[in-house]
């Protein structure tokens, strides 16, 4: 198990119980998280379940592939600390984990 | 009074089933209508054929195809290709259906964004989860310059002649528009939020070549807002590594890749519950009679988004199509492993 909080756009948090292998897209949808959309259901072809990764996180939620990275120009306000949630897997290591979803999901 | 000159007439193509959607579902409709000797024309506002399997993911694999351990979004579209081939279906892409209605001899009209007209005995929407429509910018105000100023697509190049244009995006439609438009622009500024395109390479040479040469702009960001005056576009403020910059700008064209709205269906007066058209599970048709929904847009109890429930939906489909196309003609149940007769239409008799 491990434990992930999602943020809001307007400072609102939410803290999610997650199971290990599962996505944050996934552990997202089944808590219902508003802003992630996943329209494509995790397969990397929307973009729609764009989230932030917060400081001190980075490292161990690890950088985006080439494919991800290709599939983050079809999202909005990228930045550095940008991942799709459907690419970030749930370990052990991310028990703790602090996403933030974006204003907009194209 | 001036009558309009060189519209030519509009002379409805005329065939048995219209099928709206060429994704998976639609294709093999062509199959089990074609075995039932139903001529079909599909109408498809992608330019390629395979809905969302040849424009989402042509390259994932795909593992539930019975038969088929695994087979790409691609793979499994020239696979259906291959096999309604026989049926000789006609398709007509990057056209839009926008009107159906019926007619007093019950025969239906479609009419698509490219003013094509056609008259069918049945209608098949296998529409998906609707049209594949650009994405928009979520910018503020936008929607005020779409049509004036901003572009999904090029219509006419001659639009975009002395205009001081923004392109955005890093994939081929992107920089094969810039390659395109840079000769003709005032100006013109290629946007992508990172120093690495998708595109392919050679064009992406050529690009870095004419930014080198000082003829085009080549800018590592992306749009905040944008500015103009009853509807023009005047500038739009990007935000670089640097900061903010505004550029005068007034023709845009963002390219974001394609997301799948119901678009003109919800107009055609079906019931329709959240977006998708309820049937029956016995012929899968609509509340219209000769009006059929298979694969993803339609709904009814247990419904599963999958090509496979969607083959499914197809073949039973068939069955009342052919009873509305051919009132007086028995249905005979035939195996295609055992009847010759359905082995000279596929071609191997
Ligand atoms: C990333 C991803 C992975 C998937 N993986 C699987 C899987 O493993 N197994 C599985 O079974 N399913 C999978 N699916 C779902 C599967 O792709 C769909 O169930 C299938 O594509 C539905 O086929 P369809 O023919 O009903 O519609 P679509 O493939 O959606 O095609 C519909 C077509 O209709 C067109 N259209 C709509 N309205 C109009 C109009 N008015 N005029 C003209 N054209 C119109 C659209 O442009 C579109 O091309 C996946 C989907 C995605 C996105
Ligand atoms: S759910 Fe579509 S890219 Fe993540």
């Amino acid at each position: 198990m491990a434990k992930i909080t999602f943020i809001q756009p307007d400072g609102t948090s939410q803290i999610v119980e997650a199971t290990v292998g599962q996505t944050v897209m996934e552990v997202a949808k089944l808590a219902n998280v508003p802003g992630i959309e996943a329209e494509c259901g995790g397969a990397c072809a929307c973009a729609t379940c764009h989230v932030y990764v917060a400081e001190g996180w980075r490292d161990k939620s690890g950088a985006p592939s080439e494919m991800e990275e290709d599939m983050l120009d079809f999202a909005f306000d990228v930045r550095e600390e940008s991942r799709l949630g459907c690419q970030i897997k749930v370990t052990e290591d991310l028990d703790g984990l602090v996403v933030q979803v974006p204003a907009k999901q194209f | 009074m001036d009558l309009p000159q060189n519209v030519p007439p509009v002379v409805p193509t005329e065939t048995d089933v219209v099928i709206i959607g060429a994704g998976p579902v639609g294709l093999f409709a062509v199959f089990e209508l074609g075995l039932l000797d139903i001529k079909c024309h599909l109408i498809d506002i992608l330019d390629k054929i395979g809905g969302q399997c040849a424009e989402l993911y042509p390259e994932k694999p795909i593992y539930d195809i019975p038969g088929l351990p695994v087979v790409t979004g691609q793979e499994l579209t020239d696979r259906l290709l291959e096999q309604i081939k026989p049926f000789n279906p006609t398709f007509h892409l990057n056209e839009r259906v926008d009107e159906l209605t019926k007619q007093a001899d019950g025969r239906f009209v479609l009419k698509t964004d490219v003013g094509r007209e056609f008259l069918c005995k049945v209608v098949v929407i296998g529409a998906g989860g609707g049209s594949f429509t650009p994405k928009r910018p979520p910018l503020e105000g936008i929607e005020a310059y779409e049509g004036s100023s901003v572009h999904y697509s090029v219509r006419r190049m001659d639009d975009f002649r002395g205009k001081d244009v923004l392109i955005v995006g890093g994939g081929d439609s992107a920089l094969d528009w810039t390659l395109s438009l840079q000769p003709i622009a005032q100006s013109l500024t290629l946007l992508h939020r990172r120093d690495d395109f998708r595109a392919a390479p050679h064009s992406v040479e050529k690009m870095r070549e004419l930014v080198a040469a000082g003829q085009m702009r080549l800018m590592i960001g992306q749009m905040t807002s944008m500015d103009g005056c009853e509807g023009k576009l005047e500038g739009v403020t990007i935000k670089t590594k640097e900061g903010e910059e505004r550029i005068a700008i007034n023709a845009v064209l963002p390219f974001f890749g394609l997301t799948m709205k119901l678009g003109p269906i919800a107009n055609w007066g079906l019931n329709l519950e959240e977006n998708l058209i309820p049937v029956d599970t016995e012929k899968f048709e609509t509340s219209e009679r000769g009006i059929f929904a298979i694969g993803d847009i339609n709904t009814y109890p247990g419904k599963l988004k999958l090509i496979l429930s969607g083959f499914h939906e197809a073949a039973l489909m068939a069955q009342q199509a052919h009873r509305y196309i051919y009132p007086d003609k028995k249905l005979l149940f035939q195996y295609t492993t055992s009847s010759s007769n359905l082995q000279k239409k596929l071609g191997v008799k």
